[in-house]
């Protein structure tokens, strides 16, 4: 075991810094802005303008960005290493330059497309989306279709070179600032539920779709329903061939992912969280002296650490080849129940300022653990509950039997 | 960069693994817990052979001169096996011989104990509960050392005991007594864990030799902490293996019960709070061998939560056993208990998460 760099990768990482001081100005640091909302706690660089996009460029002329996907379509085809991709990442979020964009649109559809796509669909989509030109939204779930989603029902009709859709979606990330979805819609009626789907790509302005922003307990609208009413897509977007979009949409990221940034947004919220308990007073003392307040922030600490230290454990097993297996499925169950125990905590330690929120000068936190706390509730939902995170890896990852009644 | 097991390692570790699951069935712990005293002695023997008691000794005293990381793996093991005998004292002891730096203590005693021929044991509880160096009350002057030590692993069949004490300067130290000395009188305590036998040793006017280095008190502690937290680990992968397998063939309601989601669920939950700790427990033993300015904050965290987490996953396990579980012709208390002595041995979990506060400076 040896956690340092062996001398290639801190070339490399040379290399890397050298990159960005060229390329990435001290002014450009300073210049971009602080994610906000749900960017900001999935740790996106949200800049998509002409210096971010420029830059982009340069990244993956030299081999930095989207290393997985094809030069053809805009990535930089690299051999696979996640350990470059490791230090990539980290370099990259160090001087504030825009890495790879986030969002559904890169890392969802653009390796979908590479893998089912026709030739025409690549050369449409797949550069502008990396570059952050065309943004897309996920359109999967429906109001009656969340985590049972091959029940839903949204139907598209072919009508000469036409697919006409009717129906609804729910919980639609960014629908109103996207140019594009990527819908499942059932195109068979008539098939079991698993095969009568296919994967289907809208243009947000085609007649007849209605986005309607829904507020979430934040405050905020990130999140859309989504009306079709008899709406027109071409033929030729349909993604893989018909009835096959349950399939197409398993398609994701095969290649290398920089997994040791995983836990750094949680690692940012327990920081803080420590900062506020230095500052904040309890009952005449810092807060941070509380005995009881310490005991858990060990806690919280104790299994901040462990997702660190198991990122490593993902990344190595990763840059040997070996399957991940158990280790990399509990992930997400685990770091999402982290983070909001930790915005929980920070609601003691911030005793009646907790009821203050995003923006009010008269907390230590101005209100962003009030924010964050209700945000960990979205992620433990958002992409699959915990639930079914459970199910899977129960079925999965420890083998047991499905339940009779699927 | 890399955060996984070499190929030695590996290789030790599933040496370890095979011989237990054939020469140490429960049937085998079984009989050592209930008394069987020449058979512990038998079995420790084999496991020395393999190398299990001089893992770190030193190549020039018949060790095989590795890390406290490949300890952690024979922990692992044994805690996965319920594997009776001195193990924990006489690791800890051992890396005190390590480091303590008393060449004569090392040459007469590493080579035995790395055959298995001698055992050693540490003796370091108080009456007060407290594990920390500076809250001993035994102590030691002119090379003669009083104390009363509770909780002291296996010292029923010890051959040199490494007692934690105050020297004159007030300061502590670790100190070597011989089993043979008459000022050593040993009584048995009543235990949990049969696997691992605690016992109250009475020190009067024994005979004690200083080891110079006091660096290295602090060190075997954390040491021990460690090791708790492998051997935490082993029991409780074990203990889910066994639930998962147990809700493959229990059938109720027509259908194996693992089929019912509140059993997949609990599962679930065990396996998402395993999996990281894992590289929690590498990491301390690393940090232990190569990072040493994190090592003793690591062990104390590693401690506090690995018996946190070993309480909460074979109690769970006990559960999705129904009845069979809560019996005593049934396995899973053999780890119950160890998890019970796992917790309490060298310090409770609060305790250490106190320490670990205090040590970030918070
Ligand atoms: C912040 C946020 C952003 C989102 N963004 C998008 C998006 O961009 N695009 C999109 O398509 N969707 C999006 N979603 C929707 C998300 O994928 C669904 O909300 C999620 O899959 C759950 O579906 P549901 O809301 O219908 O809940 P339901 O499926 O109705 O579940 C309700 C409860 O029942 C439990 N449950 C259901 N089935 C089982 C089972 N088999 N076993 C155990 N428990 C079960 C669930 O765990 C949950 O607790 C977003 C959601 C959130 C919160």
């Amino acid at each position: 075991m040896d956690l340092s760099y062996s001398e290639e990768y801190e070339r490399f990482r040379t290399e890397v810094r050298q990159f960005l001081d060229d390329n990435w100005s001290e002014e450009d640091r300073n210049s971009s802005p602080p994610p906000e909302g749900q960017a900001a706690l999935m740790g996106a660089v949200v800049r998509t303008d002409e210096r971010a996009t420029a830059f982009r460029l340069k990244a993956i002329e030299r081999g930095y960005l989207y290393r997985g996907l094809p030069r053809a379509y805009g990535g930089s085809e690299q051999a696979f290493d996640p350990l470059k991709s490791a230090i990539i990442a980290e370099e990259f979020r160090v001087a504030k330059a825009p890495g790879e964009v986030v969002g559904q649109g890169p890392s969802m559809l653009a390796p979908t497309l590479v893998e089912h796509g026709t030739e025409a669909q690549k050369q449409k989509f797949v550069r502008d989306t990396l570059l952050g030109k065309i943004i897309w939204c996920q359109g999967y779930s429906e109001p009656g279709s969340g985590s049972d989603l091959a029940s839903l029902r949204t139907r598209a009709e072919l009508d000469g070179d036409f697919w006409v859709v009717n129906g609804q979606k729910i919980w639609t990330s960014n629908a109103k600032e996207s140019h594009w979805m990527f819908a499942l819609v059932r195109t068979e009626p008539d098939a079991p539920k698993h095969d009568g789907i296919s994967y289907l790509l809208i243009d947000m302005k085609t007649p007849g779709l209605d986005v309607r922003p829904l507020r979430q307990m934040t405050g905020d609208a990130d999140f859309n329903e989504v009306f079709f009413d008899n709406v027109r897509v071409p033929k030729e977007n349909l993604v893989g061939p018909r009835g096959k979009g349950w399939v197409v949409s398993r398609s994701t990221l095969k290649h290398e992912r920089a997994l040791i940034g995983g836990s750094f947004i949680t690692r940012r919220t327990f920081d803080g969280l420590v900062m506020v308990a230095q500052n904040a007073q309890l009952r005449g003392r810092a807060a941070l002296k509380d005995p009881v307040l310490r005991d858990r922030l060990v806690q919280l600490e104790t299994r901040l650490l462990a997702s660190e230290y198991n990122g490593y454990r993902l990344l190595t097993q990763q840059s040997r080849g070996e399957d991940q297996g158990l280790a990399g499925m509990v992930m997400k169950l685990f770091t999402t129940q982290l983070s909001y125990d930790i915005s929980r905590t920070a609601m003691d330690v911030l005793g009646d300022r907790g009821a203050l929120a995003r923006g009010d000068y008269n907390t230590p936190d101005m209100g962003m653990f009030s924010y964050s706390y209700m945000w960990a509730l979205g992620i433990l939902i958002a992409g699959g509950t915990a639930n079914i995170q459970r199910n899977i890896i129960a079925e999965r990852g420890l083998g047991m039997p499905r339940d009779g009644r699927r | 960069m890399d955060f996984g097991l070499s190929e030695d390692q590996l290789l030790l570790k599933d040496t370890i693994k095979r011989f237990l699951a054939e020469q140490c069935p429960t049937t085998r712990v079984r009989q050592i817990m209930e008394g069987e005293a020449g058979e512990a002695r038998r079995l420790w023997t084999q496991l020395a052979e393999l190398g299990v008691a001089g893992v770190i000794a030193p190549a020039s005293h018949g060790g095989l001169e590795r890390e406290l990381l490949d300890l952690a793996l024979v922990a692992e093991e044994l805690g996965y096996a319920a594997a009776p005998g001195p193990f924990l004292g006489c690791a800890m002891a051992t890396v005190a011989l390590n480091e303590g730096g008393d060449q004569a203590l090392q040459d007469a005693w590493l080579p035995k104990l790395a055959a298995g021929e001698a055992v050693a044991t540490i003796a370091w509880g108080e009456e007060h509960g407290e594990w920390t160096p500076s809250a001993l009350q035994a102590h030691a002057a002119g090379g003669r050392l009083t104390g009363r030590k509770l909780l002291v692993p296996s010292a029923q069949i010890a051959d040199l005991f490494v007692v934690a004490a105050r020297d004159e300067h007030g300061g502590p130290h670790l100190f070597a007594v011989e089993r043979d000395d008459p000022g050593v009188d040993v009584q048995p305590m009543t235990v949990n864990d049969l696997t691992r036998p605690l016992d109250v040793v009475a020190f009067t006017d024994a005979h004690a030799a200083r080891l110079p280095n006091a660096a290295a008190v602090q060190r075997t502690l954390d040491a021990g902490l460690i090791l708790l937290g492998a051997d935490a680990y082993g029991g409780s992968r074990r203990c889910l293996e066994m639930a998962c397998s147990y809700a493959l063939t229990r059938e109720q309601f027509g259908q194996p019960i693992g089929a019912f989601q509140a059993v997949k669920h609990q599962l679930a939950n065990m396996a998402a709070d395993l999996e990281p700790s894992l590289s929690l427990v590498w990491y301390a033993a690393h940090a232990f061998d190569r990072i040493q300015d994190q090592s003793t904050r690591h062990a104390a965290l590693v401690k506090a939560h690995m018996s946190d987490l070993y309480d909460r996953v074979t109690r769970d396990s006990t559960e999705l056993h129904g009845g069979i579980g809560f019996t005593w012709e049934f396995d899973l208390h053999l780890w119950f208990r160890r998890a019970l002595f796992d917790r309490s041995v060298l310090g409770e979990a609060i305790y250490h998460r106190a320490r670990a506060a205090e040590l970030a400076g918070w």
